[in-house]
């Protein structure tokens, strides 16, 4: 069974090694400033006890205020799992750090949350649209597009 | 006698083929015969097609067409019309000259053939002393034609198409010719019908079962039918040398290609099962059934065997067949020289043996995903 | 004297003579030899996801057929997992015995056809293809008994699946089980040890186990690399704790290894529906849940092994009768990710046969 590891205990140690990364911990996941998102990835994936070798999927919610990136990770040696949450304010120009470098299952889903939601990922090697086709105008998936 | 008899009768003198059962020497044999080649290559193509389609079909389970006319017989007349009231499409880069040849140059030769190929004891259009040449030159020249098609299409995947083909052609051309030339030792002509009189006592598939083996292979390879038919796979991105080709253009490469078919069957029963022998039919229709018995095994190892890669096929060819071929070859002439005059009889489990013999060592020291061979 | 060479641009356009749905490929070429590799995706987006914002809970269950079209049964099951976890719903015993058989069903059908395409892209001119829909026909009789379709179904429901299986279902599958099997050995016969297979598709297109986990594969492709993760075993939903049977692994993660596992998965499906035949109870269907739902606040994600690999529905509900966000992990699109690392350096005919190892269904890729 795999178990989904305390969002508080995790929060705990990322916070020892990143300060100012965890926002909250409460619920079943654990908010992280958009900012040390690559950071708190690595030490996600390097620690070793942690090992959160599988990027299972991304997921884009959009919040009027705000926009909410959801990642879930498995680690496959150990049979856990971990939510983690981002958030980027406002509706126009936004930006996170790309988790492609340390996930490469990353790379498609980024893609779309651009194409359809319009979130840019900097660090993506290929930040295109993916589904749609390259004149298209606008996202989607936003609330306010229909 | 006037100067002009004596000339007419000196022409006349040079269609002489004499065939010894022919009522007379007529000089409208040549005519005669050319009809019988056209009808019979024709009339072949469409049974074939036939034999293919329904053959296919009950090997996967299916039934394949069964529709038009009875049993689905005039399938290919409905294809044949089909296609012709097709548009005719040139593409505008195309070598116009090349590209309207290149059809022509593939089918012609599949009926030039024909008229060195006995259907009766010396019942053929010519009976030329240097036959098994001739056919063999011959068929080479549909080569000629794939790569004028290719080339002129002026388009990537033909050209790409064409030019596997050519190689694939030009790789199989050796095993083919050296076993066609282990026949020609046994019977001691090069002439198509002394070698099927040679054939009497016994078929040479029994005195040449390797031989046999390499001929067909090698004439399914030449032909681009399956397990070799990379070149016009239908389940790979290009269609091929005939991408371009639409309407009656097309219908000519589609007919060609089942005319290859009949003439590598005409050529293996000729050579190897015997022709026009038989006991109780006339010598054509056992002339016809060898043909059909023999594109019916091209149409079986199409149903059941996967495709191979292009650079395998080579492989397979200059590493497996043509050693083989040599050895065959060797070993063939070595009998011809232990026993001059007509072979005995018990040869023949020696030759068999033989070829288990080779076929397991070859296969031992040769496998077809061997590496990649880069080409 | 040198020639002059260069690489062409060779277009795998959407329309494919191969059965793999609409999928572009951009293959930079030099000779027969591929350079680069630019994948397109998109030909069949419908927006899946944002039409999901619009329909009641219920009403996303046809929407959700359509994602794998070829395996059905398991995208449903994804969804209606993840709004019972949402919602707290538990189901009744006999709907989950059921939806286990229908899942384990549809994953051999999924397979025969993944399969069957697999060897006619190798060059089969169409036998073994034919012989394997001739199974799949069995099979999609099953299920056209059951809920009246052959290929889309809709059976599962929020709170069960949506209506019994009816008296001939249990003798037809119980006779269907041993053909099968024996069919799958037949095949086995007939192709495991096909040299013209085995040089084509041994040694071709390695995916390196590495590699497969960090792009997040899934199904028959990670474990054809040699990794033994499987969802019915490492995260078990519905009632698959109580079923014994294998994971088949690959050893190198070439194409062969891939085609195996597929094979071996179907036999080791065939053993879980012995089991939930044996042990099947009776009792209601369908759990007794509001036609309209409303599950609390929250988001829920649940998944399950289908043929392709690992489906999950991400869902966000805000308390009303339409889901707020509906996300779909498509294992094809994750799949995907390393196409051009396989296929670089290899000939246009293992990038087909490369491709069609994959076996993914672009409804899923695109949504």
């Amino acid at each position: 069974m795999t178990t989904s590891l305390s969002t508080r205990e995790i929060a705990g140690q990322i916070s020892e090694r990143l300060p100012d990364a965890v926002i909250d911990a409460a619920g079943t996941a654990i908010l992280v400033n958009s900012n040390s998102l690559l950071d708190v990835g690595a030490f996600l994936k390097n620690t070793p006890g942690l090992d959160f070798d599988y990027l299972t999927t991304i997921t884009a919610v959009d919040y009027y205020q705000y926009f909410e990136v959801v990642y879930l990770f498995v680690s496959m040696e150990h049979n856990h799992s971990l939510v983690i949450k981002t958030r980027c304010q406002g509706r126009d120009n936004l930006t996170l750090p790309s988790l492609v470098g340390l996930w490469r299952s990353a790379d498609h889903q980024e893609r779309e949350i651009y194409d359809l939601m319009g979130i840019t990922f900097e660090g993506h090697p290929n930040m295109k649209r993916i589904v749609l086709w390259s004149d298209f105008q606008g996202h989607p998936q936003r609330k306010d597009f229909m | 006698m006037t100067a002009v008899d004596a000339a007419f009768s000196g022409a006349m003198r040079h269609l002489d083929a004499v065939p010894p059962d022919w009522p007379g020497n007529e000089w409208w044999h040549w005519l005669v015969f050319t009809v019988i080649c056209i009808a019979f290559v024709l009339v072949m193509i469409i049974v074939v097609i036939y034999v293919e389609r329904r053959g296919i079909a009950f090997f996967a389970a299916r039934v394949g067409p069964n529709r038009t006319g009875p049993f689905g017989v005039l399938q290919a007349i409905a294809d044949a019309i089909k296609v012709l009231l097709k548009e005719n499409i040139t593409p505008s880069n195309a070598d116009k000259l090349v590209y309207w040849l290149a059809p022509a140059v593939v089918f012609a030769p599949t009926i030039m053939i024909f008229a060195v190929v006995p259907f009766q004891n010396g019942a053929m259009m010519a009976d030329l002393n240097i036959g098994v040449l001739f056919v063999i030159a011959i068929s080479s020249i549909s080569t000629i034609g794939v790569f004028m098609a290719g080339w002129s299409s002026s388009n990537k995947y033909s050209l790409l198409g064409a030019m596997r083909n050519v190689a694939a052609v030009v790789s199989y051309e050796m095993p083919v010719v050296l076993s066609i030339a282990g026949v020609v030792l046994l019977a001691g002509s090069l002439s198509l019908n002394d070698i099927v009189l040679a054939q009497e006592r016994v078929p040479f598939i029994v005195m040449q079962p390797l031989g046999f083996l390499l001929l067909f292979i090698g004439g399914c390879a030449e032909i681009n039918r399956s397990p070799f038919d990379l070149m016009e796979a239908d389940s790979e991105l290009t269609a091929g040398f005939h991408t371009e080709y639409s309407g009656m253009k097309f219908a000519m490469f589609y007919l060609g290609e089942y005319g290859e078919a009949v003439v590598m069957s005409t050529i293996i029963a000729t050579l190897f099962l015997g022709g026009w022998q038989g006991p109780v039919l006339p010598p054509w229709l056992w002339l016809i059934v060898k043909i059909l018995i023999v594109f019916f095994t091209m149409v079986w190892t199409r149903a059941t065997l996967p495709r191979v890669r292009i650079d395998q096929l080579m492989a397979f060819a200059w590493k497996f067949l043509f050693p083989l071929a040599l050895i065959n070859l060797l070993v063939t002439a070595l009998e011809i020289l232990a026993w001059p005059g007509d072979l005995p009889l018990y040869i023949i489990p020696l030759n068999f043996a033989i070829t288990a013999a080779l076929i397991l060592l070859g296969s031992k020291l040769f496998k077809v995903g061997w590496g990649r061979v880069e080409v | 004297m040198e020639l002059r060479t260069e690489p062409f641009v060779l277009n795998i356009g959407p329309v494919h003579p191969s059965t793999h749905g609409v999928f572009r490929m951009r293959a930079t070429l030099d000779g027969e030899v591929v350079l680069d590799l630019d994948p397109v995706f998109g030909y069949l987006h419908r927006g899946i996801e944002k039409l999901a914002e619009e329909r009641t809970y219920g009403g996303v269950i046809p929407l959700t057929d359509r994602l794998d079209y070829v395996a059905s049964m398991t995208n449903n099951l994804a969804y209606v997992l993840t709004v019972e976890k949402l919602a707290g719903i538990s189901v009744p015993e006999r709907a989950e015995y059921l939806r286990v058989i229908m899942s384990e069903l549809q994953r051999i059908a999924a397979h025969l056809v993944s399969v069957g395409s697999f060897f006619n892209d190798c060059g089969a001119y169409f036998t073994p293809f034919l012989y394997m829909y001739r199974e799949r026909e069995n099979i999609c009789d099953l299920f056209d008994m059951v809920c009246g379709q052959r290929l889309l179904y809709n059976y599962m429901r929020i709170g069960g699946v949506s209506q019994d299986i009816p008296d001939e279902f249990m003798p037809a599958l119980k006779r269907i089980i041993p053909h099968i099997r024996g069919r799958i050995d037949e095949y086995d016969q007939y192709l495991k040890e096909n040299e013209i297979l085995l040089a084509r598709t041994k040694g071709v297109g390695i995916l390196p186990r590495d590699l497969a986990i960090n792009i997040g594969a899934s199904g028959p492709v990670l474990r054809g690399s040699g990794m033994k993760w499987d969802i019915r075993k490492a995260d078990p939903y519905s009632i698959y704790d109580r079923f014994e049977f294998d994971i088949p692994t690959g050893i190198q993660g070439d194409c062969y290894d891939r085609y195996r596992v597929r094979i071996e998965e179907m036999r080791q499906s065939l053993r879980i529906l012995e089991q939930a035949v044996a042990q099947i109870p009776a009792g209601e269907v369908r759990a007794d849940v509001p036609h309209l739902i409303r599950p609390p606040v929250g988001e829920a994600y649940a998944h399950v092994e289908a043929p392709t690999g690992e489906v999950g529905f991400h869902v966000v509900s805000d308390g009303s009768i339409a889901p707020y966000r509906c996300h779909i992990r498509a294992p094809s699109l994750m799949n995907l990710t390393a196409l051009r690392d396989m296929i670089i350096g290899w000939k246009i005919q293992d990038l087909i046969v490369i491709f069609g190892s994959f076996a993914i269904t672009m409804g899923e890729v695109d949504r």
